[in-house]
């Protein structure tokens, strides 16, 4: 047994070996992911100890990226491919949407598309516009597509790992806000639990808050604050956004009686919508107030000087949970 | 404002280029087989071709023209929803899939009914598409023959990917014929239009990937004549991407055959991409959903007849005493059992269960889904003489 304090970026990247020397059909396949190790650095090492034939620096064309690694994945390969910013997937939106998710169902299950398609989503980084977006919903409103988002250094270590065993395409978003961010301690001889599953990461008894991603840290950072002023706040980590593993939402708003969802994307038809129409569905008669949903405003994503007023943070969380308290 | 000769600076006039010579496929066309059934030669793509493999290429083209007609037949009869016919191919997909070995690898569009045929797929399993009742039955690894595509070129970028494939496996260029592989992706004229295939040239290139890329130039994207999609011959294009272009005549099987199968070679021996630009013409509509008479002009369609893929063998066969009237009456009677068991066949291919809808969208069913089946299940059971 090995213990070691990793980032999330060494997770991921420790992740990505450990799934590369377990099986040789993984591949890694991306702008810059090579002697770069990508922008940020995730892929770091790889190529030069697995090959140029493993992590192959893709020509600058993200549909390329998505439409060959179909190819691959129908030759028997796991494609790994990295996009290198939420805002870039769009050029390859009509692979992953039309062919990626797909192909399973075309073909009543004689070809599959085991593919990871990581992302790094998530803003709070000082970038220029299309690099700090969260575009979940598109892929999690697309059948046929799994969706997972990591919040942690270790989740990244096994989910990614995880993720690669799936024979279903899978959307993997990585908070590119957390890579360098935190610390934890990996325990690389553990169980992990299934990937399609939520988890409650802090137990509480009076609000539900449900987060995913990058939201995960603002969450927790919220139950601490409520614990000062006496409110007890569970908060729960989704991983998994489609599917979605409802069961442990619908066990703990029944105890609370209020829910809270967080996210960096946009309010309108995002996640928290999908998520509050299934718990106002299953836990009607346990409500105590409308379930609240705490998310980016419905425009682009502004010029970053602003974007902490944009993104949900503290202080806007703490407000829906009071909202809902006083209800 | 002085007068500029044309072109300029800038190279050769283009309007010259593409000018006139293009009729008929300009100067550059490959042709062993003229429409009036003489057999020319080439100094590069030539072959000689056995009297049993000449036999084979017309009996191919018969069959196919036939699932073709067959097909539409069905359409106007209400079995099929839609037919995108390919009257006018037949040596262009024959050729093509001739060349093919068994270990090569096809992506087709949703009208390559005749390479589907070289490669073993039963042309009642491409009704399933055209009718509603799947999306394509057949096994790709079975056939090595990968469904249809019907998003426009977006099977190029899967050819080129399967291709990077073969490389990693180490069956490209080993120099044994029965190891070495290719891809060949299947596209037409409108596609070289979009960005997919312009990227899969460039991935193909870049790791000189074993794709040919098979351009059937039938002149027309629905509507929309070869001149909107390109002002320079499309063969001319892979110059640019680098990697070799050839055109050749798509209603001349022979030559259509000839110049795949090098191409394919290439690919095999790890020479990497070749872009082939069959030029033919699409005689009849784009689907039975299309009205080509609003568009284009029947001296057109005309002139096009009288260079008709399968006229041409048939002449050189019975000239040449390669075929007889015994010869031809007995591929008839093959392409009438064989309509007459795709009209029999189509009209039996079964609905599927409306509880088939959550099946395979992922390769373990979620719980998610089986909830919603569960619910339609009991809401279908819910009605008197449920069909489920």
């Amino acid at each position: 047994m090995s213990t070691e304090k990793i980032t999330l970026a060494k997770g991921l990247n420790m992740g990505l070996r450990r799934a590369m020397e377990d099986d040789p059909k993984v591949l890694l396949m991306g702008e810059d992911v090579g002697k770069l190790g990508g922008v940020f650095r995730i892929t770091d090492g790889l190529q030069k100890d697995f090959g140029e034939e493993r992590v192959i620096d893709s020509p600058l064309a993200e549909s390329g990226i998505v439409g060959t690694a179909v190819g691959l994945a129908l030759r028997g390969y796991r494609p790994v491919v990295e996009i290198q910013f939420d805002g870039f997937v769009y050029p390859a939106y009509d692979q992953i949407v039309c062919q990626v998710a797909k192909m399973t169902f075309r073909s009543q299950g004689k070809s599959k598309m085991p593919m990871v398609i990581r992302i790094p989503f998530g803003g709070g980084i000082g970038a220029v516009e299309h690099h700090s977006e969260s575009p979940e919903a598109q892929f999690a409103h697309t059948p046929g597509l799994k969706v997972v988002a990591c919040s942690n250094p270790v989740d990244g270590y096994w989910m990614i790992q995880q993720a690669i065993a799936c024979d279903d395409p899978v959307i993997f978003l990585e908070p590119k806000r957390q890579y360098h961010a935190d610390k934890a301690e990996l325990d690389d001889t553990a169980t992990p639990e299934p990937l399609f599953t939520s988890r409650v990461v802090r137990r509480g008894t009076d609000v539900t808050v449900l987060a995913y991603g990058p939201t995960v840290k603002t969450a927790m950072k919220v139950a601490e604050a409520a614990a000062g002023e006496g409110k007890s706040i569970e908060v729960i980590d989704l991983r998994t956004l489609s599917p979605l593993d409802m069961g442990p939402v619908y066990e703990s708003v029944r105890r609370t009686g209020r829910a809270v969802i967080t996210h960096e994307a946009h309010v309108n038809l995002g996640m928290g919508a999908e998520i509050s129409a299934r718990i106002t569905e299953e836990c009607f008669y346990s409500l105590e107030a409308p379930v609240l949903r705490v998310g980016a405003f419905d425009t682009p994503y502004p010029p970053s000087r602003i974007e902490e007023d944009y993104l949900p943070d503290l202080d806007r969380v703490l407000d829906a949970v009071d909202r809902s308290l006083e209800f | 404002m002085t007068h500029q000769p044309a072109g300029g600076g800038f190279g050769p006039d283009l309007a010259e280029v593409f000018g006139p010579s293009q009729q008929d496929g300009g100067p550059e066309l490959v042709q062993l087989l003229t429409p009036e059934g003489e057999r020319v030669h080439h100094p590069e793509f030539d072959l000689d071709f056995s009297a049993e493999q000449l036999r084979g290429f017309y009996r191919d083209m018969v069959l196919t023209r036939r699932i073709d007609v067959e097909a539409t037949a069905l359409q106007r009869h209400g079995e099929l929803g839609i037919w995108a016919q390919l009257l006018g191919q037949e040596a262009a997909q024959i050729g093509a899939g001739r060349a093919l070995r068994p270990q090569d690898f096809v992506f087709p569009t949703y009208r390559e009914h005749g390479v589907a045929w070289c490669k073993g797929v039963d042309p009642l399993d491409l009704l399933g598409l055209f009718r509603g009742v799947d999306q394509g039955r057949w096994d790709p690894a079975e056939n090595n023959f990968g469904l249809y595509t019907i998003v426009i070129g977006a099977q190029t970028l899967h050819a080129t990917g399967y291709a990077m494939g073969m490389q990693r496996d180490g069956v490209v260029g080993t120099g044994d014929p029965d190891r070495d592989a290719a891809v060949i992706a299947h596209f037409g004229d409108g596609a070289s239009s979009q960005g997919d295939v312009n990227e899969a040239f460039i991935f193909a290139a870049s790791y000189n990937a074993p794709v040919v890329f098979f351009c059937q130039n039938n002149q027309w994207a629905i509507s929309e004549p070869i001149e909107r999609q390109t002002r320079i011959p499309l063969y001319q294009r892979a110059l640019g991407f680098g990697f070799p272009g050839v055109r050749v005549d798509g209603n001349d099987v022979l030559a259509t055959y000839a110049v795949t199968q090098a191409a394919l070679q290439r690919a095999r021996d790890g020479q990497g991409p070749t872009f082939v630009e069959a030029y033919t013409y699409r005689m009849g509509a784009h689907t039975t959903t299309d009205d080509p008479t609003r568009y284009r002009l029947s001296d057109d369609l005309e002139r096009w007849k009288l260079k008709d893929p399968i006229a041409r063998v048939e002449v050189y066969l019975r000239r040449n005493g390669l075929a007889d009237d015994e010869f031809v009456a007995a591929v008839q009677q093959e392409a009438d059992d064989l309509g007459a068991r795709l009209r029999e066949g189509c009209k039996a291919l079964p609905d599927p269960s409306p509880l088939s809808i959550f099946d395979h969208v992922y390769s373990e069913m979620t719980e998610e889904l089986e909830q919603q089946r569960a619910g339609f299940e009991a809401y279908l059971e819910s009605f008197e003489g449920a069909r489920a």
